[in-house]
């Protein structure tokens, strides 16, 4: 196992391509077919070009907000490629990626970002939960999950995210402490892209990296060169068939940058400098994968060709969010229960006949 | 039937619906082997399992939140805290997540989940276990908050909150665990949530409560009787959704309403019922409502709980001055 090799104390990172795309560690490289490392590389492009849409998206002023997941991709194409259609997941707000994976769609992340709650109402995909704002509380609610499906017996895996400056949180701790004494299955991503907005993680945390934090709660941790394809492939294939086959969670810290802002309301220029980022673009996961692939031999089209290809159904599904029915003042309402108060209800009705005095004072 | 105090008629319900239905999960500190710090839960793991009853790492953010993931995957979890002063921990989970994830899914992850604790003072407890948190809870949209007053309630209200498929919050005056004993009926039976029940009927006033204060309400009401005073007593046995429209015709039949609770009286369940009285029987009052709550002070320690707590006399006290205004 990957993972007894990468103990956390000795702090060394797995990783199987250099910044190069060349191949620094053999033995563990995965056996995948060309078409499988085009697909990847084609689903990592995509996701980056959806991504830097959403920005544009957002800058036009037709969307709220969004946290851009620009240099991130690697890791969640590659969790996406493992994580099974019954398999849950549980994102925290950067994970685009892997929730394309799971079947969301581009128009359900961008309603969401519009302000809309239909946004997390997956239509399509299976076992996803809705983006978590409260940092850190997701990883509660997975621990529950993995022990329904352990209580349940069902042949399912919990995958968990969060973000290094999420590690601070109380949440954190306790729910890998529950995984850990319930022994559920369970991947706990920690996506460590270097800033909690504008916090390093070295104002986060003494320990020596975040991997070992899953020491104390005995489960086994790895950090994983995050922009890495093949390694975060590998780390979540052995995580996934490890925690499936009964032996209890596993603690991924997948070491990444955020290329871009927090999210759009940010300005990176006030803490950090244009020297680190740059010395992380010699690191960039596509860069790398589209390396690896040309000294392979590895026949793939330009990127321009896959983008212009792509563009215009990311524009499709916008168009689709933009377009999407008006908000009712039922939708207020209507889901705050199942069983819904009459109070409740008198207030809507209350509110109706406002909205009807109003009309007849036009 | 049997006579029943309230733990054992919860202990009851729980252990009726664990028989009836394999998907219901309790856990919480100490609620497996030794069956909860007061006995709640007794005898439900040698029953059914150490995989559906059992003691959980202590940390209520945690309890609270796992139970979450349970009930959005199929689950239907009860969940113990210990005591009111340690529901804190848990309440980021309770008003960010639990509360919200049906709206928040637009109804695609529904929460059959029950959070249960002991709440109330009275009993010389060291700090922080001698609290009324209703109105933190009543004032979370998303949430039901339910207070039984006797036996019989609670196990009725029990079962409905455990078939309930919102979040409901499950408030136990630990001060009449042990202290009224009532015939229960034995088989299965709900109360329903959001109604509250009219003990006595009366003309003169209307004395709202709930949980342990409606014992001491009776025992005002003996001094009432004696002074000639009539008064309907309503227990409210759900504070959220509160049942507007059985406070609405008591205080408009008697034009006057006295409440009684032990929480601090400020941004109170007395406060949401005095704006019930003002906004739903206006013209029918004929007194002030009045509050006889705690002060909005901490639960002093035992020996200045005294001063605290209500008392029968403080709410005759009370009463009278209501009815003599």
């Amino acid at each position: 196992m990957i993972f007894k090799g990468f103990h956390p104390l000795e702090d060394k990172t797995f990783r199987i391509i250099d910044n190069e795309g060349k191949v620094i560690n053999k033995a563990l490289m995965p056996d995948l077919n060309d078409e499988t490392i085009i697909k990847a590389y084609t689903a990592m492009l995509q996701a980056r070009v959806a991504d830097e849409m959403a920005v544009s998206y957002q800058r036009q002023g037709r969307m709220y907000t969004y946290p851009p997941i620009l240099g991130q991709e690697a890791l969640q194409i590659a969790a996406g490629m493992i994580i099974r259609e019954n398999d849950w997941l549980a994102p925290a707000f950067r994970e685009m990626g892997v929730m394309q994976a799971k079947g969301v769609t581009l128009k359900e992340i961008f309603l969401y970002y519009m302000g809309n709650e239909e946004g997390s109402n997956f239509s399509k995909a299976h076992h996803v939960l809705p983006i978590s704002v409260p940092i850190g509380s997701q990883l509660l609610y997975a621990a529950g999950i993995g022990y329904s499906i352990k209580y349940q017996q069902k042949d399912e895996v919990v995958y968990p995210f969060i973000g290094d400056g999420g590690t601070s949180e109380g949440d954190f701790s306790e729910a890998l402490n529950f995984a850990g004494v319930w022994k559920v299955p369970v991947v706990f991503t920690i996506q460590n892209n270097q800033y909690a907005i504008s916090v390093p993680v070295r104002n986060q945390t003494n320990s020596v990296n975040l991997a070992a934090k899953a020491l104390a709660f005995g489960m086994p941790g790895i950090k994983v060169d995050g922009n890495d394809f093949f390694a975060m492939y590998v780390a979540y294939k052995e995580a996934s068939e490890y925690a499936r086959a009964g032996n209890g969670p596993v603690l991924i810290e997948a070491y990444t940058y955020r290329k871009g802002a927090h999210t759009t309301s940010d300005d990176p220029s006030k803490y950090r400098t244009k020297e680190e980022e740059l010395e992380w673009d010699k690191a960039d996961p596509l860069k790398r994968l589209r390396k690896y692939m040309e000294q392979k031999g590895i026949a793939l089209e330009d990127d321009a060709q896959l983008i212009a290809a792509y563009k215009p159904q990311v524009d499709q599904q916008f168009s689709e969010a933009e377009n999407f029915k008006p908000y009712a003042l039922e939708d207020v309402f209507r889901h705050m229960y199942v069983d819904m108060p009459d109070d409740l209800k008198k207030q809507k009705a209350d509110y109706e006949q406002f909205l009807s005095w109003k009309e007849k004072r036009k | 039937m049997s006579v029943m105090t309230m733990v054992q008629a919860i202990n009851n319900a729980l252990d009726i619906k664990l028989a009836e239905d394999k998907s219901i999960v309790m856990y919480g500190e100490d609620v497996g082997v030794e069956g909860g710090v007061f006995r709640v839960t007794e005898g439900l793991q040698k029953k059914y399992g150490v995989e559906r009853v059992f003691d959980s790492p202590l940390a209520e953010s945690a309890i609270v939140g796992t139970g979450l993931g349970m009930a959005m995957s199929g689950l239907r979890p009860v969940v113990e805290l210990q005591f009111d002063g340690f529901t804190y921990p848990a309440f980021n989970q309770i008003i960010s997540n639990v509360s919200r994830m049906n709206n928040r899914t637009r109804g695609k992850y529904k929460v059959p989940m029950v959070i249960r604790f002991p709440y109330g003072g009275g009993i010389n407890a060291v700090e922080h276990h001698s609290e009324s948190p209703e109105a933190l809870y009543g004032h979370i949209p998303g949430i039901k908050v339910v207070i039984p007053s006797t036996p019989h309630d609670a196990k009725g209200l029990m079962i409905s909150a455990i078939e309930s498929d919102d979040p409901v919050i499950f408030m136990e005056p630990k001060r009449i665990y042990r202290a009224i004993k009532q015939e229960v009926a034995e088989e299965k039976f709900t109360i329903p949530i959001g109604k509250a029940k009219v003990l006595t009927e009366g003309t003169d006033v209307t004395l709202i409560a709930f949980g342990a204060m409606i014992r001491e309400c009776q025992k005002a009401m003996v001094m009432a009787a004696e002074a000639g005073i009539s008064v309907e007593l309503i227990d409210l046995r759900t504070i959220y959704p509160i049942d507007k429209e059985t406070i609405r015709a008591s205080i408009r039949k008697t034009g006057r309403v006295v409440i009684v609770a032990e929480a601090p009286q400020s941004f109170s369940v007395g406060s949401e019922l005095i704006a019930i009285a003002n906004e739903e029987a206006f013209l029918y009052l004929e007194a002030p409502p009045k509050r006889v709550m705690g002060f909005d002070t901490i639960v002093p320690y035992a020996k200045g709980e005294a001063f605290y707590m209500i008392s029968p006399d403080r709410i005759f006290y009370e009463l009278e001055k209501t009815v003599k205004f």
